[in-house]
């Protein structure tokens, strides 16, 4: 494995899980309960967006194949995605989304927070831009998830049978392989498993003012990172690659 | 408007464009409670560079003149020519004032 091809890889996971989930957010746009919740899940999709072009464009750049961030994201099928699967799945209810994002969130901040301190200065730039996002995602989201599991019977029990529908899906956050280990020792990207006490840490905050509790055991989804996905992203894939693939020549 | 009960309280938004400057209305907002008024006011007042700072402020606890208020309240100022500050020079350099 050679630097070029380990930082392909490193980014693209980086924007395929901001792809994914920026996708799910933009499902609510024009559903949300109430117009400024509506604008609140339409920013942070757009910032996750903006993280997506950054990183998959850099990975392009790096591949040195004279791939852009358009072909990265549009002419990839579901395999050559490496997204964790917690950010494929169905938008779900209110309560499912802002739990999926609260989890993901925390875990990609303590994930940028690392990366700022990069030895590779794109990757380091584009960290500490996502991190202001990354950090009001995790306020936003974290304050729903407290009101929602704090608040009526009804919301309790969505919100809990949510958290044990997206538990399965939170192991695989701090996953790590062979281009993880190659990046590390190059000081150019840090330790996942490390974060797992920290994100704890941050969980176990939100939930304790929720009423909610971290469920034990139980099935673990793995290898989003490899290409191993749930039968849920090939249908976002669909509507998303629909247009660029059915007409290439399109442009805005 | 109805009394219907199922909506979140109004929120006054008042933005601060730069530090020093004071703040502005910017527009009102919907939420339950304080901290996700400022989180509401900060996705739809604040997301575009609008702001430095933001204050959000019940809007039942805003006390406001009435209409009605319109002579007795400002009426009186607009004769006295010696209450306005024209005849003072603005010193140089002041930008704000």
């Amino acid at each position: 494995m050679t630097k070029e091809e380990a930082i392909f890889e490193y980014c693209t996971r980086i924007g395929d899980n901001a792809v994914i989930l920026g996708h799910r957010l933009s499902e609510w746009t024009g559903h949300s309960p109430i117009l400024e919740e509506d604008i609140a899940l339409g920013n942070m999709s757009l910032d996750l967006i903006g993280q997506a072009r950054g990183f998959l464009t850099y990975a392009g750049a790096v591949e040195g194949k004279g791939r852009s961030e358009d072909d990265l994201a549009y002419h990839r099928d579901a395999h050559q995605y490496k997204n964790k699967n917690i950010n494929e799945l169905p938008k779900g209810d209110f309560g499912f989304t802002m739990l999926r994002s609260f989890l993901f969130s925390s875990f990609a901040y303590l994930q940028f927070r690392d990366l700022v301190k990069s030895k590779d200065e794109t990757i380091s730039g584009l960290a500490e831009k996502a991190l202001k996002e990354i950090t009001y995602h995790v306020r936003h989201t974290s304050q729903w998830v407290i009101r929602l599991g704090d608040g009526t019977e009804e919301s309790y029990q969505r919100i809990n049978e949510s958290l044990q529908e997206l538990w399965s899906y939170t192991d695989e956050l701090f996953e790590e392989n062979d281009v993880d280990a190659f990046l590390q020792k190059e000081g150019i990207s840090f330790s996942h498993k490390n974060l797992r006490l920290e994100w704890d840490k941050m969980i176990d905050e939100v939930f304790a003012k929720a009423n909610l509790s971290k469920p034990v055991g139980g099935y673990q989804s793995k290898g989003g990172m490899l290409g191993l996905h749930t039968e849920h992203l090939g249908f976002i894939l669909a509507e998303m690659q629909f247009l660029p693939r059915a007409y290439p020549d399109a442009i805005w | 408007m109805s009394e219907s009960t199922n909506q979140w309280p109004i929120w006054e938004v008042f933005t601060q464009k730069k530090n020093g400057s004071s703040h502005e209305h910017a527009g009102s907002v919907h939420a339950p409670d304080a901290e996700m008024a400022l989180l509401n006011a900060r996705d739809v007042y604040g997301r575009r560079n609008e702001a430095v700072n933001i204050w959000v402020v019940p809007a039942i606890e805003i006390v406001a003149s009435s209409p009605e208020d319109i002579g007795p309240f400002f009426d009186p100022g607009n004769d006295k020519m010696y209450r306005w500050p024209n005849f003072y020079k603005t010193p140089e350099g002041i930008k704000q004032i």
